[in-house]
């Protein structure tokens, strides 16, 4: 086998590109897991443009039914949005932790993000279960229909998210900083990250520009 | 208990589903007796079903393409007997049977044999020829396998259990909406093809990753295979086009489930904005299939004229090329929907401008024949039968692209004769010819040529013969998906049309007896050498079938078409002195069945969504996550293969090699 | 329905550019495959008396020219598309002798509607028109998508709920036609081809009175049993009552059509309008 291993000398550039500077060689598994699921965050986030752009589309068939000005609240929004940017901040706080193995900072740190996650969760529940009692569900227009689905796989990407932090808890807990958890972990603050631009770009899109409608 | 299951939902009254269900039913229990009785159910197990090598993966994404094409080709042939002979009659088939077999036909050859046959060749070849030992998340990939299966299955199961969507490939609201479409047809459609899109985006983002950070030393991106550089750009249009879909269909079924307005006639949805967004998915999606064919008739080419493959910058700017105006062109599907006569135009030359690099393709192929010693093996009779068609079909998909004359053959026989041309003469004959070339470096013998040969010959003709007959139906104004029609000049040519589809039969059927002549002469086809071809590329330099490691050592790559270099290096020196190599223990995935259990419980949670059954879609739910977290559970991933092992594999393989050289070097 | 047999100046204009942009292609493509027939056959292996050029794998001049064909090719093609699509736009007028004719189209589950507001009458699976006049079409759906499409009159065009979408043609000759949907919309979406009778402009005022006479009439309560699926084999006329029947129809004033009545299993339900009434 020795022949693989030095593969090639002759014509070995017919196209003359020139010498170009050798690849290394495979990447570590850090890079290739980090690497793939920044691909898919951003298949992701293609998912959540078409919910942004069925919503831009639907925005004003409200078929008689209430506008954005006429039902976001303002004051739950910015609660929503702090409480999404400092889980941001703790989560980040956590990631550090687990890069530097100390358990304690890694606990505290996953679980003020997993409430600030759920207290988010909370007030979106409620926003929704508000507007859904009053009669105006996700069936009462197109607008509504295309709100309740852009927030709503927001959310639903929020749940998961809370899913897996705890699962990553559990992980740490049970096998402690192991090089496969820790590259989990760096999945997961990606993942937490990309909700939170996601969010801001809800937060805009939907709350700021709705209410000026 | 069962939601909208009952006994009304097996189609006692029809016969042909009815029957066909049960034989497939039949033959499906007939091998799973063998299976058990025969005591290869440990073997399947162990190194099939839980397997994550992407080799194995491969194979059966190609066994699921190949099964999913009879299913598919036998509805076609329903639709050509039904249209040969509904002249001023109902014909054989009912419109809502009929309807079922085109939306079908449609579903599966895109999603169930045209994707898996691509993916799963992607699969086997490309960390081979990048010299890797496997692909970035070998578990991921066997997930992705086995979501596609389930998508399969779900469509199959609608055959007797309710029915298959009756709207088309595309299920276009409002027509599958709830109000137009009630039954449990178009749920089916959507739940499966949910379900095989995670698996198909699961699998493009595998292999994104494995191009771009897996590559063996000094496999520099401007040294990658052509067959490495399609792939990438295929798989990047995966990773941007399925969420579109998965988005679109997760709309539909919205408002198919809980009364949301995305694209319903009341409360202001919008029916338009389906269009813009599966066509947003649908025309990359066309690409997606059709690259890694390119890449293949590339590699075939090159390989079978002696010679490296000419332009090959340009081929490569080509290829992303291609992949980045996909994006641009999706309204040329509804230039009949009233857009101005400004947005018509430009998006009309935006898709002539995609023929300018498929163009400088087939150019690019023609000049590497050129000066070459072409061997005319099957796959390269694919590949020339291939570029003449495929020729053919371009010139009808620009013209289909100029707005003023697809205001005539929109949606006609015409256009129905266009996309067959570019997807059967593209990615069908692609498909074809890769699994021919790389069938010896998957199994370690050679297909055998005869059949083969006859399967080529079958195929070309009965291809020219169904399809050109419906260009001319177009021409005649005969618009698609009629179950039946009254115009007297249709008729000659539905009935040609139908005669080919018996011409094509026979191909296929070759096809089928080219595996069993071969499997029966194996050892008479046996590739000793890991090179039947006189191959380019590293898959070549390795042994047929390869060791679960593929390679003892990473290749060094020091240029273009680097196994051929290899080889020229090696006769050059006569063989020369060859210490013994010093092998180290290779560490590989486990092998996991996680992915059989996800589609396991994918599969009951598809089926209870379908029948709205929720006790089930809880349960289905709570398995599938319950299999994550046993799955990100486990402690050990990887096992260990001892250097003294690595080196009896090799060394076998070693032997055939060095004599293979020296006869080489005597000529 | 031939499309190189045009009956209209549309449909002349439409298949003259389909024929021209088919030259114009063809005059590389025939060349191109002559030459992968050509290159194949003499570049066998077995041909001792070509030349194998292992080495020629790069050049710049063969990639200049090979990048210039289908570029120059698609220049042309797109300066054809550009003005086809601004001169056939289907929206644009396509003047015509004596005054237009306007015709409100409404595709129903599984039949076509044509009203003519302006002579107050209606038919169904029926269009009739005068030879020589601009004709305008409003087009819409009672419930589904459609494609309205007269083949030798040429551009087709959809047909959606809640829209409006617009189509001007012209007839030069007497005669009959046929139209079709080009757009798949259910099960009965095959007997959705309707007879085109293109007759004189002076026997027209005739049919319009003729027609006027029928004791049917179509208004709201006449049309929402129209619009029911199943198939229509007769060819039915109506007295127009409201004018503003179109738009009552298009602004949704008028529900969307009701969808199949369920006839058997919630699984697999049967649409019940396919007996011809």
């Amino acid at each position: 086998m020795s022949m693989t291993a030095t593969v090639g000398r002759g014509r070995a550039d017919p196209h003359h590109i020139g010498r170009a500077i050798e690849h290394p060689g495979p990447a570590s598994k850090r890079i290739v897991t980090a690497y793939g699921f920044w691909v898919f965050l951003l298949s992701d986030i293609v998912m959540f443009s078409c919910f942004f752009a069925a919503y831009a589309v639907l925005v004003g068939q409200t078929a008689d039914g209430p506008k954005g000005s006429e039902i976001f609240e303002h004051r739950n929004v910015a609660i929503e949005t702090v409480c999404l940017l400092l889980s941001s901040f703790t989560c980040g706080m956590a990631s550090i932790a687990a890069d530097v193995r100390n358990r304690f900072w890694f606990y505290l740190g996953m679980a003020v993000t997993c409430l600030l996650g759920l207290v988010f969760l909370t007030i979106e529940f409620r926003e929704f279960a508000n507007l859904v009692s009053r009669g105006y569900g996700p069936s009462r227009s197109a607008f509504l229909t295309a709100f309740f689905s852009l927030v709503g796989c927001h959310g639903l990407h929020v749940s998961a998210g809370v899913l897996w932090l705890l699962t990553m808890m559990a992980q740490v807990f049970a096998k402690g900083f192991r090089a496969d958890i820790l590259r989990r972990m760096m999945c997961f603050a990606l993942f937490w990250h990309a909700l939170d631009i996601i969010w801001v770009a809800v937060f805009s899109v939907v709350y700021l520009l709705g209410s000026s409608v | 208990m069962l939601g909208k299951l009952d006994w009304s939902a097996i189609p006692f009254d029809q016969p042909i589903p009815l029957v066909a269900g049960a034989m497939v039913l039949v033959a499906i229990l007939g091998v799973l007796t063998w299976v058990v009785v025969k005591g290869h159910l440990p073997y399947l197990w162990h190194e099939w079903i839980t397997s994550v090598d992407h080799k194995r993966i491969g194979v059966m994404y190609v066994l699921l393409a190949s099964v999913m094409l009879l299913r598919g080709g036998s509805d076609a042939i329903m639709m050509r007997v039904q249209q040969a002979i509904a002249y001023q009659s109902q014909g054989y088939l009912p419109p809502e049977h009929y309807n079922q077999i085109f939306s079908a036909h449609g579903t599966i050859m895109i999603f169930f044999v045209a994707m898996p046959f691509v993916i799963g060749l992607m699969n086997l070849v490309v960390p081979l020829q990048l010299g890797v030992r496997d692909v970035a998340f070998p578990t991921l990939n066997s997930v992705g396998f086995w979501l596609t299966a389930t998508g399969a299955l779900l469509v199959n199961v609608s055959l007797v259990v309710g029915e298959f969507s009756r709207t088309g490939w595309l299920a276009f609201p409002p027509l599958s909406g709830l109000t137009y479409s009630p039954g449990v047809g178009v749920d089916y459609y959507a739940w499966s093809l949910q379900i095989s899109g995670i698996g198909t985006l699961v699998a493009g983002i595998n292999l994104v990753t494995t191009v771009l950070k897996l590559r063996t030393r000094g496999m520099n991106y401007l040294r990658m295979p052509m067959f490495c550089w399609t792939t990438l750009a295929s798989n990047l249009l995966i990773v941007a086009a399925f969420p579109i879909l998965t988005a679109t269909l997760a709309m539909l079924l919205l408002d198919r489930y809980l009364g949301f307005h995305f694209f319903t006639n009341e409360a202001g949805g919008n029916v338009m904005m389906f269009m813009n967004l599966i066509w947003a998915w649908g025309h990359p999606e066309v690409y997606i299939l059709v690259l890694p064919a390119f890449g293949i008739f590339s590699e075939v080419v090159s390989t079978f004229s002696g010679k490296a493959l000419f332009g090959y910058r340009s081929m490569v700017l080509a290829t992303m090329a291609i992949c980045v105006i996909s994006f641009m062109v999706w309204l040329h599907h509804f230039f009949t929907m009233g857009a101005g006569p400004d947005v018509n135009a430009i998006f009309g030359i935006a898709s002539m401008i995609i023929a300018v690099p498929t163009g400088v393709k087939i150019y690019n192929w023609l000049f590497t024949m050129y000066g070459g010693r072409i061997r005319f093996a099957t796959p390269m009779l694919w590949a020339v039968g291939f570029m003449v068609t495929f020729i053919i079909g371009g010139l009808t998909g620009v013209l289909v692209a100029v707005p003023p004359a697809d205001f005539l053959l929109h949606n006609s026989m015409f256009l129905v004769a266009h996309f067959h041309n570019v997807i059967i003469g593209g990615v069908l004959f692609g498909a074809f010819a890769g699994f021919e070339y790389w069938f010896p470096k998957a199994f370690g013998f050679r297909l055998d040529e005869r059949w083969g040969k006859l399967a080529f010959w079958f195929t070309f003709t009965g291809f020219y013969i169904t399809f050109m007959p419906l260009y001319i139906a177009g021409m005649l104004g005969m618009t698609r998906r009629l179950q039946h029609y009254d115009v007297a000049a249709w008729r000659p040519w539905m009935f040609v049309a139908a005669i080919g589809m018996a011409v094509l039969s026979i191909g296929v059927i070759c096809q089928v007896m080219q595996l069993v002549v071969s499997i029966r002469n194996r050892e008479a086809l046996r590739d000793r050498t890991g090179d039947p071809w006189d191959g380019r590329s590293l898959e070549w330099a390795t042994s047929s079938p390869p060791p679960v490691f593929n390679f003892a050592f990473h290749p060094d790559v020091r240029g273009e078409d680097a196994y051929w270099d290899l080889k020229t290096h090696a006769k050059q020196q006569l063989l020369g002195h060859h210490p013994e190599p010093e092998y180290q223990d290779i560490e590989m995935p486990k092998n996991s069945p996680t992915g059989f259990v996800c589609a396991f419980f994918a599969t009951i949670m598809g089926f209870a969504l379908i029948w709205h059954i929720w006790w089930m879609v809880i349960l289905g739910g709570l398995g599938a996550f319950a299999t994550f977290v046993v799955f990100a559970w486990r402690d050990h991933d990887e096992y260990v293969i001892p250097a003294a092992e690595v080196a009896r594999i090799d060394g076998v393989n070693l032997e055939e090699r060095r004599s293979l050289v020296s006869m080489a070097g005597s000529i | 329905m031939n499309l190189l047999d045009p009956q209209g100046p549309v449909a002349v204009a439409n298949s003259q550019i389909l024929v021209d942009s088919v030259f114009i292609m063809l005059v590389i493509v025939v060349p191109t495959i002559i030459a992968i027939l050509a290159f194949a056959f003499w570049f066998r292996a077995s041909n001792r008396r070509a030349h194998y050029q292992p080495d020629f794998v790069y050049s710049g001049r063969v990639e200049m020219v090979v990048w210039a064909i289908p570029a120059l090719t698609v220049i042309l093609l797109g300066g054809v598309a550009w003005i086809g699509s601004h001169q056939l736009d289907p929206a644009a007028p396509v003047p015509g002798t004596g005054s237009p004719v306007r015709i409100q189209a409404v595709s129903l589950d599984w039949k076509w509607l044509f009203i003519y507001p302006d002579q107050r009458i209606a038919t169904v699976n029926t269009l009739t028109v005068p030879a020589g006049a601009e004709l305008n079409f409003q087009l819409t759906s009672s419930s589904v998508m459609n494609v309205f499409f007269i083949p030798q009159l040429g551009s087709m065009i959809y047909t959606m709920n809640g829209m409006v979408t617009r189509l001007n043609l012209r007839a030069d000759n007497e005669g009959k036609l046929q139209g079709l949907s080009a757009h798949f919309s259910g099960d009965g979406f095959p007997d959705m081809m309707f007879d085109v009778n293109v007759i004189s402009p002076l026997a027209f005022p005739d049919w319009v009175a003729t027609t006027a006479k029928t004791d049917s009439v179509l208004n709201e309560d006449s049309y929402k049993k129209l619009m029911e699926q199943g198939i229509e084999r007769g060819r039915p006329t109506y007295r127009l009552e409201d004018p503003r029947l179109f738009d009552l129809i298009a602004t949704q004033h008028i529900p969307p059509g009701p969808g199949p009545q369920i006839a058997s299993g919630a699984g697999r339900p049967r649409s019940g309008g396919l007996d011809a009434r």
